[in-house]
């Protein structure tokens, strides 16, 4: 007789990591996105561009071989500007993905598990919530929280769990009655431990393929903030730069918006091909669209 | 469920959701602001000063007050003075809707117009060079900040090739029209990526659908499956798209209005921000948030006269 050794079958995960690995353009957007979180970690621990503040060479000099991105009203180095920028980005990426993630994973799973009275508060809550226009809602709390980079987090994080939270109602009403979910109970599981054990894991792909997206929009609406007046203080972020360039454009100094935007431009891009190739990776449904 | 009472539902349900607005608004504005007289009167007003201040303003009346007024305004339309210009905000909004409209309705209709006709043509090719170049460009426009086009648009059309007024409004036809063409512009650059993207979704979903294989099968042509078949199906969450977007359109466009000194609501809105004139604030959000919720009833309901399947779920 023949023994047939068992072979393991790879799970979703592990597919979907092959299937990443495979497409050139969802690698080369890992590498960026890694890269820029790299240099805000090193800006942020002093290694890089620590020296933004320095006076460096003449008001408005223009690019050139000795500085590349060319200076600023006070002299400063605009590449330096930049990557101290980077830090502002990355961290209200990742600050307000992550609070987006949390209010709308839990709101959304609750809904949609317990149902009945419960969803119906929370949907007319979000309902509510997203009647009112985004950048409204993102005004009114930085007036209340004052500026800065802690308000610019909160504004941001708590106006964008909307679409997270209906993705997820809708995915945990279709799994909760699905047999898994059924053996879990068999064995004695309880509601929270069905719902945080058994079914978020099976739904975890849309809140990657979220985050993805949430991370290059709070980059994009940073931006918007510090052009109101409401973001960042006393510390380069991309939106302060663009912000700089209003009144510098008309005397021709175009650099400083170009390398903000830039640096947004190759970071932005890579969050969007990466959330597609996450898309194609994770949701088989849709692949070859 | 039948077609009338899911509508009268759904009618009804208006009025939670906006009594929750009215509410959101008042917590955020009347109840954890921080004191609009400090903001208006500056640091070293005295507290008679302030207590005066806050009784010309009705800031002392009862917080239940408050709130009705709130929601009183979301039905008269009648949000009291500007703390700034002293001007009738109602008059304000009058006043502010016609520039802001003579930018976003043409801008939303040629981007409308053109993103369908890209993603059809997309749709058309799925899958050969041509949609993925178009994708990935739609990706790539998406990617820029709409700050940067506005900037360099302004600096790069207006200001260096004279192609455009740099800035400035005149009231009327046709005197208008000379200062809103690259704002117009600027608009349909910065939707056509995000549009296409969606508009491409929409169709391709049909297409994969059984009845289009059918359609393949009696041997019609893909054209005429394509702009007659698929694009009839595809009407529907385009119209539900196209409408929702409507709201915003009355709002103006908030960054635009500002760079080119349209003088809109979205320019209303802006200064009043940059001044902390929280009753113009607080009437635009108002105003927004019940044209988006009467959108969206007029998005479901007409979702469900054309599509019946959504009335069983």
């Amino acid at each position: 007789m023949e023994v047939v050794k068992e072979q393991k079958s790879k799970n979703l995960w592990q597919h979907a990591w092959g299937t990443l690995l495979s497409d050139k353009f969802a690698v080369t957007s890992m590498a960026i996105v890694t890269i820029y979180f790299l240099v805000a970690i090193f800006s942020s621990l002093g290694f890089i561009a620590a020296d933004w503040t320095k006076e460096i060479g003449p008001s408005y000099a223009p690019p050139s071989a000795d500085y590349i991105f060319g200076l600023d009203i006070f002299g400063r180095s605009v590449l330096a500007k930049t990557l101290k920028g980077t830090e502002v980005a990355m961290s209200v990426g990742l600050v307000t993905g992550i609070i987006s993630m949390i209010i709308g994973v839990t709101l959304g799973g609750i809904a949609g598990y317990f149902g009945g009275k419960i969803d119906e508060v929370i949907v007319w809550f979000y309902t509510t919530f997203n009647s009112i226009p985004y950048i409204m809602l993102l005004v009114a709390i930085t007036f209340i929280l004052g500026k800065g980079i802690l308000a610019v987090y909160l504004a941001l994080g708590l106006t964008s769990w909307v679409n997270l939270c209906r993705l997820i109602r809708g995915e945990v009403i279709r799994h909760k009655d699905r047999e898994y979910v059924q053996a879990a109970a068999a064995i004695g599981g309880g509601d929270f431990r069905k719902l945080f054990l058994h079914i978020l894991p099976n739904v975890m792909h849309i809140v990657i393929i979220n985050f993805s997206l949430q991370f290059q929009t709070a980059i994009k609406s940073e931006v918007i903030l510090s052009y109101l007046g409401l973001g960042v203080q006393g510390q380069p972020s991309w939106g302060t730069m663009i912000n700089d360039a209003k009144l510098e454009l008309a005397r021709g100094n175009w650099w400083q918006l170009a390398a903000a935007t830039l640096a947004m431009f190759i970071v932005v891009l890579a969050f969007n091909t990466l959330g597609d190739a996450l898309r194609d990776a994770l949701d088989p449904k849709l692949k070859g669209k | 469920m039948n077609i009338y009472t899911y509508i009268m539902r759904r009618l009804l349900y208006v009025i939670p959701v906006l009594l929750g607005v009215c509410a959101i608004v008042f917590v955020l504005f009347n109840l954890v602001s921080p004191d609009p007289t400090l903001i208006m009167l500056g640091k070293h007003a005295s507290v008679k000063q302030m207590a005066e201040l806050r009784a010309e303003l009705g800031l002392d009346r009862p917080m239940l007050e408050q709130y009705f007024d709130i929601v009183k305004s979301a039905f008269t339309f009648d949000f009291g003075r500007s703390w700034t210009t002293k001007q009738e905000i109602s008059e304000m909004i009058k006043a502010g809707a016609i520039p802001s409209l003579t930018v976003t309705l043409p801008a939303f209709v040629f981007s409308t117009i053109l993103s369908i006709a890209i993603s059809l043509l997309v749709a058309f090719y799925r899958g050969k060079a041509i949609d993925k170049v178009v994708v990935f460009a739609c990706v790539a426009l998406m990617s820029i900040s709409s700050l940067a086009y506005i900037l360099f648009g302004q600096y790069v059309f207006a200001f260096k090739l004279g192609l455009f007024e740099i800035s400035g409004y005149d009231a009327g036809f046709p005197y208008f029209i000379p200062y809103v063409l690259l704002p117009i512009l600027i608009i349909v650059i910065i939707s056509v990526g995000p549009d296409v993207r969606f508009y491409r979704t929409v169709v391709l979903d049909e297409v994969y659908q059984d009845y289009v294989r059918t359609a393949r099968a009696k041997g019609l042509g893909e054209k005429k499956i394509l702009f007659k078949h698929v694009l009839k199906n595809a009407l529907i969450p385009i119209i539900t798209f196209v409408v929702i977007r409507i709201p915003f359109l009355i709002l103006g466009a908030l960054l635009i209005e500002s760079f080119f000194s349209i003088p809109g609501l979205g320019g209303i809105t802006l200064n009043a921000i940059n001044s902390s004139d929280f009753p113009v604030i607080r009437a635009m959000t108002v105003l927004s948030a019940v044209a988006y919720i009467i959108f969206t009833v007029i998005t479901d309901v007409l979702y469900t006269l054309v599509d019946p399947r959504v009335r069983l779920s």
